[in-house]
């Protein structure tokens, strides 16, 4: 393990323990692709790691803009990675744009990659930039390395016949194989996997393969001085098993896929196409084998409304957004809570208000969820806090959906559902069933539709049983029939019912992620903050301060234990992507002086940001009370925001 | 069609213990009745028959059918009733709607369940008017309808539900009244229908847009105004003395003098309800000068989208063995192995 003292950003002139890299083009080079088979090739070296991809919502943005940026950054290391890392130690700008945009994120000192290529005057004025960076001295406190990569693209698929136009496509793969030979990674699986992908067009195959090991040569045999180097970075010491890379969005399918088999249901999916939750209909759409039925409905109304009505019919009914869409569900969440159907509600939440940022992380649908609906209307949500995280809590959601006939709502981010991290694959056999149980004849002389089982479940009667037709709405209804039922003393006791039921559902007690159980201060996240918050207090901690992390998966409801934990430290602070949501709902729940950490920029937190914020409270500053910690100034800069 | 097995049922079975909260002299009853009625005649079972509806008064009609019901959330009755059918395919589905539920709120969802011809009958009641809300104007208002929300006189132009519903994509168009004896029929026909079969029935607000439809549905003198189509007959109507014909000229229907049963040499035309074209003309036709259009206006069967889904999934899965151990272990993996370490 790392000494908390040894970061990224501190080791890259010896031999560092982890690394940052950053590869940012243009919308349209391929950049994801870029960072999607590195990480392949890290993972596959056996470093632990975690990625960012950062990109605009415009598919093809205007060429060479600072708006069309896109990035993907991905920190991989010889020991335990949490986080995509704050500050780049490596650079690849593909264009001027992608210099300007990244610039400022890149550590002193850092190495950057030019294509000088695509310093073009038009690119330049593009970008803004007056005079060429790569040809004055403003670029002086950090490595350059500039060559045309461009043409050394052209020069190297030139004979596979290809114009100018389709040539330059291989240069990301150019410059993917000048990385491979950096970090002494092998080409094999990339060649591969670029065999596989162009199948039907083996001369696009072979003129990226071409392309690829000419930059993998171009390292080997340029005679490069400075910061030209390979970079040994040795295996980090993991469990035994077997490992694969996963990114939130296939976690979730999985474990959904998996939860529903644990409930022996077949699961219906409705969904509409909203980013970044989309990834998760694209991919339960191929696992029909598994009894999945996806519906791609015509609103996202449509898309939840059906999934409870094959709820109704004794399937477990899906359905996946992102706040706004989750937004347009809100109608139809009240009716699954009033008629105690079991749904499970995916919100891959993003930027807002209204569209807010579609591409871009953010926590702020937490009151949403936990607060948003007309009526007293009391729903379980849960949280993922990382890609792989993902897998077990879409379980959770399926298993308390199930067992307590109630929507579940599940929170994951744009962060969690894009990044990606090498992933223990678990034996589902290890997973402790709990098949769903239909009622198919009456519990006593009489059919009760709404008479409730010990957990305050109501049965679960599928259309088809013979001699136990009912009928369910959203009207109020009675106690037990479910008839329709307006008087004053049966809607109190219902209201209490449905909120009992959900409080009493059983959560684990909460554990605390790293530190002590009690002390000066407890760091409480939930969600994709996990990583940063992580390293933070695992830093805070070695440099001796009394600092402890707590991250809470179960939102709604909470860990019985939380307040009585909470209440072991003298201070909380509570650092979320939103402005303070997850802070008012611990503090109306325990009535702890629970103290906000807000970012809304659209990127996750640094490292460095949360560890600054927890130094406050230790350096001498008596109680330091709140307010002041509340660092917003570390925000990096956002293309978008910029331009538009 | 739906049910493998025809089941005897009699009308009392189909009804529920619950009070029918209706006002009195609603048109309500009179189709609750004509449903209640046309279940045994079609062998259906309560156990797999289901009512789905979406929120106004015609919505409750769930409650009141000894079968199972589903009261859900305004205009969103198509989208419940897909997922339930795409769950169950085996399930006879009835949708019922109305023209605020079915057109105003609920139109995008309508007009999808028809496009995709989900298999299901979809009972829209048009009674021009939100009863539930208390009389304001409705999407199939008349034009100048007075309401509370249009107390000068509404303005914006009426929708047309079956056009809607043909302009959808639907398949099957019926259409009737309330109190009308032939409802049953047209309801048997929808049933038969395998795909979504759109009925439009007529249905008197007592209360705030009373008899709004007499002037084709009174009893006296419907004869001259009603054309109820059969299948192979020619288009007569006013005790077979009057029927429509095809003007070649302006490509459109016009009614003609038939004169001691010939209708032939008057031109009248043969019902085909697999005739697209004719079907439109028979809805657009405006009342008046024509008679209205009632029972099968339109019935051309094509492949549903259950069964669509249903040979999706099979081919999809065709072959392929559901191993969720391995699919969790699938794309570009490594093995660590050795002792473990603490790897933090």
């Amino acid at each position: 393990m790392a000494t908390a003292a040894t970061t990224p950003q501190d080791s890259a002139s010896s031999t560092p323990d982890a690394i940052v890299v950053r590869f940012a083009g243009d919308s349209g080079d391929g950049m994801q692709l870029t960072g999607g088979q590195f990480t392949l090739s890290t993972a596959l070296a056996g470093n632990d790691l975690a990625t960012f991809p950062d990109f605009p919502a415009e598919i093809r943005a205007p060429q060479g803009t600072l708006f069309g940026v896109s990035a993907f950054q991905i920190n991989f290391g010889s020991r335990q990675i949490n986080t995509a890392g704050d500050a780049p130690d490596v650079l690849v700008a593909m264009n001027p744009a992608a210099l300007k945009v990244n610039l400022a994120a890149l550590k002193p000192g850092g190495l950057i990659i030019a294509d000088t290529g695509a310093f073009t005057k038009r690119n330049l004025d593009k970008a803004h930039y007056e005079a060429n960076p790569l040809e004055d001295d403003s670029l002086a406190k950090y490595d350059v390395l500039a060559f045309d990569i461009s043409e050394k693209t052209i020069e190297a698929v030139k004979p596979f016949g290809l114009g100018n136009k389709d040539a330059l496509r291989s240069k990301n793969m150019w410059t993917l194989g000048l990385a491979l030979w950096m970090f002494g990674r092998s080409r094999q699986p990339i060649h591969d996997w670029l065999k596989a992908k162009f199948k039907s067009k083996p001369d696009i195959a072979d003129a990226n393969i071409a392309a690829l090991d000419a930059g993998h040569a171009f390292g080997e045999t340029a005679e490069l001085s400075g910061p030209m180097r390979q970079m040994e970075m040795p295996p980090v010491q993991s469990e035994p098993g077997l490992y694969r890379t996963i990114t939130g969005a296939e976690a979730v399918s999985l474990g959904l896929v998996a939860g529903a088999q644990l409930a022996e249901l077949p699961m219906f999916f409705g969904g509409y196409p909203i980013t970044p939750a989309s990834a998760i209909l694209h991919h339960l759409a191929r696992l029909k084998e598994y009894g999945v039925t996806t519906f791609q409905a015509e609103d996202e109304i449509a898309a939840i409304c059906a999934a409870i009505g094959a709820s109704y019919a004794g399937q477990l009914g899906v359905t996946s957004s992102s706040g706004p869409g989750i937004a347009l569900k809100t109608e139809a969440i009240g009716l699954g809570i009033m008629t105690e159907l079991p749904l499970v509600i995916v919100n891959s939440q993003r930027g807002g208000p209204s569209t807010g940022l579609p591409t871009k992380t953010e926590q702020s649908d937490l009151y949403q969820a936990v607060y948003g609906r007309n009526g007293d209307a009391p729903m379980p949500v849960i949280a993922a806090r990382s890609p792989s995280d993902a897998f077990e809590v879409a379980i959770e959601a399926c298993r308390i959906a199930t067992e307590y006939m109630t929507p579940v709502m599940l929170l994951t981010d744009g962060y969690i559902a894009n990044a990606a991290e090498p992933w223990k694959v678990p034996n589902p056999a290890d997973f402790t069933p709990f098949p769903a149980q239909f009622l198919t004849e009456p519990r006593g002389e009489k059919l009760l539709p709404y008479k409730r089982n010990e957990k305050g479940a109501r049965p679960w009667i599928k259309p088809g049983t013979p001699d136990m037709m009912h009928r369910i709405g959203g009207i109020e209804k009675h106690e037990e029939t479910g008839n329709i039922d307006y008087s004053p003393d049966n809607h109190q006791r219902m209201t209490d019912l449905r909120k009992a039921k959900v409080e009493n559902i059983t959560v684990p007690d909460q554990e605390v992620a790293l530190g002590d159980t009690s002390g000066t201060l407890a760091v409480v996240g939930w969600g994709s903050t996990y990583g940063p918050i992580h390293q933070a207090v695992r830093r805070s901690i070695a440099k001796g301060c009394s600092v402890s992390h707590i991250h809470v998966r179960h939102i709604w409801p909470m860990p019985k234990n939380l307040g009585e934990l909470l209440k072991g430290f003298d201070h909380v602070l509570v650092p979320e992507m939103n402005t303070g949501q997850f802070k008012t709902v611990l503090r109306d729940q325990f009535l702890v002086d629970a103290q906000p950490l807000t970012k809304t920029s659209g990127q996750p937190f640094q490292i460095a940001e949360l560890e600054a914020a927890i130094a406050k409270y230790f350096d001498g500053i008596e109680g330091n009370e709140g307010g002041e910690v509340a660092v917003n100034d570390q925000q990096l800069p956002s293309p978008i925001a910029e331009n538009d | 069609m739906n049910a493998p097995v025809k089941i005897e049922t009699t009308l009392k079975d189909w009804e529920t213990d619950q009070e029918v909260r209706w006002c009195p002299g609603c048109g309500d009853y009179a189709i609750l009745k004509a449903v209640q009625r046309t279940l045994p005649q079609l062998g259906a079972d309560p156990a797999n028959t289901v009512f789905i509806s979406g929120i106004g008064c015609s919505s409750r009609f769930p409650y009141y059918i000894e079968s199972y019901g589903f009261h859900t959330i305004h205009g969103r009755a198509p989208a419940f009733a897909t997922g339930a059918k795409l769950a169950n395919p085996e399930l006879d589905i009835w949708l019922v709607t109305g023209d605020g539920d079915g057109l105003s709120i609920g139109g995008n969802h309508l007009m999808h369940v028809l496009r995709r011809n989900v298999n299901m009958q979809i009972m829209l009641f048009n009674n021009e008017i939100y009863g539930l809300t208390k009389g304001q104007a409705s999407p199939t208002s008349r034009e100048g309808t007075k309401s509370p929300s249009t107390p000068i006189g509404s303005y914006d132009h009426p929708a047309r539900p079956a056009a809607f519903a043909l302009g959808s994509g639907a398949r099957f168009i019926g259409r009737g009244f309330d109190v009308s004896k032939h409802l049953p029929d047209v309801l048997k026909a929808a049933h038969a229908h395998k795909g979504a079969a759109f009925i439009e029935i007529f249905q008197n607000c007592i209360v705030y847009n009373k008899d709004v439809f007499d002037d084709f549905a009174a009893p006296k003198g419907a004869e001259d105004r009603q054309l109820w189509l059969e299948n192979g007959k020619p288009m007569l109507f006013a005790k077979n003395t009057k029927g429509l014909a095809l003007n070649r000229e302006t490509l459109g229907l016009e009614v003609v003098d038939v004169v001691d049963g010939d209708w032939e040499s008057a031109g009248v035309i043969v019902h085909d309800v697999t005739n697209r074209s004719v079907a439109h003309m028979l809805i657009e036709m405006p009342f008046g000068p024509f008679p209205m259009a009632l029972g099968v206006l339109y019935d051309d069967p094509r492949p549903t989208f259950e069964d669509a889904v249903t040979e999706e999934r099979e081919r999809a899965s065709a072959g392929k063995e559901a191993n969720l151990a391995k699919l969790l272990g699938t794309g570009q993996t490594w093995t660590v192995s050795g002792t473990a370490q603490d790897p933090v």
